[in-house]
């Protein structure tokens, strides 16, 4: 598995680490019920096939990217920046 | 029909034109008293336990491909009870008691070998760390026993004591640890549950869950509707899409988890071994084969294959721990689909949905839960109770705090 980060080009699977669903990102408000961390923080779709998931480009520009891929095949399909999200 | 010595030299004598099919295979019913969607090791042996610990009889397992096909049928074997936690303790040394009887309990050769299990320490705080978990399962009424390095050289002579990295201080024994034969559990417990009447129907694929006033009623399958007031989803690997037709979102994320095996070669590893600085464990099959693997690939994955990085990793960790198996050749490696929960530890436990029951999360452990996890799910579907050594594996662990996280790692799925 290949992934292309939008700073370092296409990297192999080893210089990254993988966190999580896409989730992750969608943060409770401060003050949030116990269930929305509850969610946040255990409860995912978990598709077979295409999903979003967070991975940090550990061994290259040290940005977390969202990996849009496909579980069963192992396609990837996009790779965006967290930060890049962020300024939008 | 029994199985037995005499059997298999009568059916030799007669050019073995006895034998019949071990179980039928039935048309679905319209209608059963209760419903397990799931023909692998656990949803057969809750069947089983329906059957004979609760008298349910008139009762099916759905499955969509055929009987054992998934995780039961491509595990690495490993039969143990060194748990640490209470909760997951008395658990699976009620599995473990289950085991050492099921040859007798199925009349099926399910080839249970308590060749003794090995876990290798590698530092002062680690072997403290498992003297403590040894104390525990000596208190739980299991066997361990913690070795010394020369402890440990007497019974695995060939390991590399003296590698740079993690040199080996000692290992915990578990004696009554081992291996058995994947496939033959799930056979003996299908079998054993078609002779108590339970319709084993394959090729039967649930495409939705009916509930009606928050209460199930029964089942969609690619064979029809069948109703049914009991239901119980026991599909480890495709957990959360099953849960997805009751309107349910687990605290599952699958993973794929690879195995390797060798050719066969002459008896050599004569324990389980599993040395977890370099994430490799290893036993030796009946048939020969080094059967071994590592850790988990890390990403979400239902492909049931694995990519080389973790191929490479498990290679060099088997190098590093045994350079003897180093000419030893791969005959071939497969992935499995793991149901990872937030803290390692599986949920049996009642849902949202009144007679609607899960039985999922088994991480990478499943395959010697399935006795105790058929038992405690039939209890729980029969009585409507958690049973007593289950009770802790509750689907709102997570959000009430009480977790059982064995290994300590936190609240993140590929971390267990």
């Amino acid at each position: 598995m290949r992934l292309k980060c939008p700073l370092c080009g296409e990297r192999d699977r080893r210089e990254f680490y993988y966190s999580g669903a896409a989730d992750y990102l969608s943060r409770p408000e401060a003050g949030a019920a116990p269930a929305a961390w509850d969610d946040y923080l255990h409860n995912r779709d978990n598709p077979a096939g295409v999903t979003r998931d967070l991975w940090y480009h550990e061994q290259g520009c040290a940005q977390w990217l969202v990996v849009t891929r496909n579980t069963v095949t192992h396609e990837i399909t996009a790779v965006e920046l967290v930060a890049g999200r962020a300024a939008e | 029909m029994r199985y037995s010595g005499l059997k298999v030299i009568t059916e030799g004598l007669f050019g073995n034109k006895g034998w019949k099919p071990a179980w039928r295979n039935p048309a679905p019913k319209p209608a059963y008293d209760a419903i397990v969607i799931g023909g692998g090791g656990h949803g057969l042996s809750t069947a089983y336990y329906l059957a004979k610990n609760h008298g349910l009889t008139n009762i099916a397992v759905l499955e969509k491909g055929y009987l054992g096909g998934g995780n039961v049928g491509r595990n690495t074997t490993i039969v143990r009870a060194n748990y640490f936690l209470p909760g997951n303790q008395e658990f699976y040394s009620h599995s473990l008691k289950l085991w050492e009887g099921l040859e007798s309990e199925l009349n099926y050769n399910v080839m249970h070998s308590q060749r003794g299990l090995i876990n290798l320490f590698h530092s002062d705080g680690q072997r403290d760390a498992f003297a403590r978990r040894g104390n525990a399962m000596i208190t739980q009424g299991d066997d361990a026993i913690l070795l010394d390095r020369d402890g440990v050289r007497e019974l695995l002579p060939w390991l590399d004591f003296e590698q740079t990295r993690f040199p080996i201080y000692g290992g915990l024994l578990h004696p009554r640890g081992g291996t058995a034969r994947h496939d033959a559990v799930a056979w003996g417990y299908a079998r054993g549950a078609d002779r108590r009447g339970v319709d084993l129907i394959q090729n039967c694929e649930v495409t939705g869950i009916d509930i009606e006033g928050g209460k199930v009623v029964g089942v969609q399958t690619t064979r029809g509707p069948i109703r049914a007031p009991k239901v119980g989803i026991v599909v480890a690997g495709r957990s959360s899409q099953v849960a997805a037709m009751a309107g349910m979102r687990l605290p599952i994320e699958s993973h794929v988890l690879q195995a390797f095996v060798t050719e066969g070669l002459k008896p050599v590893i004569n324990h389980v071994i599993s040395f977890g600085m370099g994430h490799f464990y290893i036993s030796q099959s009946d048939k020969g084969g080094l059967v071994f693997g590592g850790d988990l690939d890390f990403y979400a994955s239902y492909a049931a294959r694995g990519n080389l990085p973790m191929v490479e990793h498990v290679m060099e960790a088997g190098m590093t721990l045994m350079p003897m198996i180093g000419r030893a050749r791969v005959l071939r490696s497969w992935g499995g689909i793991m149901d990872m929960s937030p803290d390692g530890s599986p949920i049996i436990d009642k849902t949202h949905v009144e007679g609607l029951y899960l039985d999922c999360g088994w991480n990478y452990g499943g395959f010697k839960a399935v006795p105790a996890s058929g038992w405690c799910m039939a209890h729980l579907m029969a009585t409507d109770t958690p049973h007593e050594v289950a009770r802790r594996f509750r689907l709102d662990r997570f959000a009430t705090g009480h977790l059982l996280d064995e290994e300590g790692t936190g609240s993140q799925h590929n971390l267990h």
